[in-house]
């Protein structure tokens, strides 16, 4: 299946690379919405806060809600972009940070410009013009953003596979062969390894015959990358296999 | 390359810790200055874990590790490569007296523009008035002045002495508040080649010429002025100014005689927007509150005289600040006139 994440390379003098996953338009949208229900509730707050001072001055209760409700508005993302380092509660909810385009440290105009942008990007309503922006920009950019040089990325949250269900405590035969194992772990892919641990993850949402269709086409191309002696492969199921090869990998 | 984990772990944690809380110092306190000496260790340290990201990069194991490694060098990366200026101590006298008129003045060009665009509105509101009076309905969406201009004064003329007593405050918020979102509006649609920005400056300027031209014709010019300069000798000014943050992104976008990326170029301006975005919301601050507390009050609670002459010597005064106030600290700084040009790897030259 095609990846329709759109990915941004930051390549250090060093020669690391960094992949970022730019964020898509519907989790920006969710993360905005959610920022929203948060200003409506500090609003809400703000209300009761005038409504008690009315009736000292009714006229300064009045303002104090209009220049609040202006300041909220404006500058919740402001603020919160700039201490939490590129965050708001909705982006933090989504996993989505504002970075600068270059991977270089966010910069207080950066937050600025972009927020300020946001004007333009609601137009004419519902951010339109934003999110047109955002379809039709390399990097999920809307206007603010380009004008900012910032771009919204995506942190998928890394959860630490539950391996104990892989073993379940059984003893593996491979890790005796320490030099083969080296090995496998040396020419085993991320993306393959990934494949072997979702399918093992996965087991129980599939019919027999697929299970034991995957398994045996995983077992091969592991067997392919590191020959381990017969004596300790003869007799074991595709699945078992797979599990030690996981259990190599990921342990 | 096969690596036995346990003790590649074992080995590099403390370098790894070493430089996370480096990093995390330099996060909470930004203003921080790191001695020689730290510098060296922050630089080997980064070098260090970078080598590390890179052994790791060539197994599968420890995904959670690689990342943990590949955020602490994104980190560093960001602080070491980092060239353009560090953002200084807020010190608002300075930025006051020196750094927002200086960059005003830096992109004056901009303004004339944005007067300019404003004056053509103007005639052509005030001569559309002239010519076909019928036009007010159009040109002033506001209730308020589509009635007579002498109706108007006389009835301003005979309210008593505090009419606006218990809703001065609340004017004055949102006069703040309203003008400057429109003034954030004028230069956020810069981005739209100055398109949106230019549209603005001459509705607002066809606005005012045709509110001018209007009274003028009726006969009510010292009213006018009297009710118009003590704001509008400030708002008008800062609506200008919002025009030229508009139009100095349009420049920024359009790019013409710059050979530099997009990217570079919006960069260069980035921090001077902000500038003088602050500025404009500043003067429409104390705008607001002379709208609310006196420009809504005439004559006999308040001379004409007297309103026109304060307004006269808040313009000069402004015009005075913006074109001579941090003058020599300009001089001094000389290498910083003039838009920054920034090479290809962000740096300003």
């Amino acid at each position: 299946m095609k990846n329709a994440r759109k990915i941004l390379t930051i390549r250090t003098p060093e020669g690391i690379v960094f992949p970022m996953t730019i964020a898509g338009p519907i989790a920006r949208f969710v993360a905005l919405v959610i920022d929203q229900v948060v200003i409506g509730l500090l609003s809400m707050f703000v209300n009761a806060v005038v409504k008690t001072l009315s009736s000292i001055s009714f006229d300064l209760a009045m303002a104090g809600y209009t220049i609040t409700a202006f300041l909220m508005s404006l500058g919740y993302p402001i603020v919160f972009e700039w201490y939490w380092r590129g965050q708001t509660v909705g982006k933090k909810v989504m996993h989505l940070q504002v970075i600068d385009e270059q991977g270089l440290r966010l910069r207080f105009s950066q937050v600025v410009i972009r927020n300020l942008l946001r004007l333009v990007d609601m137009l004419p309503a519902l951010y339109l013009l934003g999110g047109a922006a955002c379809f039709a920009s390399a990097h999920g950019q809307r206007l603010g953003d380009l004008a900012a040089n910032t771009i919204v990325v995506y942190h998928p949250s890394l959860s630490e596979p539950d391996l104990d269900q892989v073993m379940s405590g059984k003893y593996n035969s491979f890790r005796d062969q320490s030099y083969l194992a080296a090995r496998l772990r040396q020419r085993s892919l991320p993306t393959e390894a990934d494949i072997a641990l979702r399918a093992i993850m996965r087991r129980d949402q599939m019919d027999d015959v697929s299970r034991l269709v995957l398994f045996e086409h995983i077992r091969k191309h592991f067997e392919r990358l590191a020959e381990f002696p017969v004596e300790i492969t003869e007799g074991i199921s595709d699945e078992q296999y797979v599990r030690n090869v996981v259990d190599i990998l990921f342990r | 390359m096969i690596i036995d984990l346990h003790k590649f772990i074992s080995e590099e944690r403390e370098s790894w810790e070493r430089l996370e809380a480096i990093l995390d110092e330099l996060e909470k306190n930004p203003a921080r200055r790191l001695v020689m000496q730290e510098i060296k260790e922050f630089h080997y340290l980064y070098e260090r874990v970078s080598a590390d990201l890179v052994k790791l990069t060539s197994t599968v194991a420890e995904r959670d590790l690689r990342a943990y490694l590949e955020s602490l060098v994104a980190r560093a990366y960001g602080e070491i490569h980092e060239t353009r200026e560090q953002a200084h101590r807020l010190r608002p006298l300075e930025w006051f007296l020196v750094v927002f008129p200086n960059t005003f003045r830096k992109y004056v060009r901009y303004f004339y523009l944005s007067l300019a665009v404003t004056i053509a509105g103007c005639v052509f509101g005030g001569g559309a008035i002239a010519l076909d009076p019928q036009s007010k309905q159009v040109l002033m969406p506001f209730e308020h002045l589509l009635g007579s201009p002498k109706e108007r004064v006389d009835k301003e003329e005979t309210v008593g002495f505090d009419h606006l007593r218990g809703q001065k405050v609340q004017g004055a918020a949102w006069y703040m508040t309203h003008n400057t979102k429109v003034s954030i509006l004028t230069m956020a649609m810069g981005v739209t080649w100055g398109i949106g920005t230019i549209i603005l400056l001459l509705t607002n300027g066809i606005m005012l010429g045709a509110v001018c031209a209007d009274y003028i014709l009726s006969g009510q010019s010292v009213f006018l002025l009297g009710w118009l300069l003590p704001h509008g000798s400030v708002e008008i000014p800062a609506i200008l100014l919002a025009g030229q943050a508009g139009l100095i992104i349009a420049g920024a976008v359009i790019g013409w005689g710059n050979r530099v990326s997009l990217k570079l170029r919006l960069r260069a301006v980035t921090v001077d927007l902000v500038t003088l975005i602050t500025g404009v919301a500043l003067m429409l601050i104390w705008a607001g509150i002379i709208e609310a507390f006196l420009s809504q009050y005439h004559k006999p609670v308040f001379p004409y005289e007297l309103k026109i002459a304060f307004g006269c010597i808040q313009l000069i005064v402004l015009t005075v600040y913006l074109s001579r106030s941090g003058r020599s600290q300009s001089k001094h700084d000389a290498g910083d006139a003039g838009p920054a040009k920034a090479d290809e790897d962000g740096a300003e030259i």
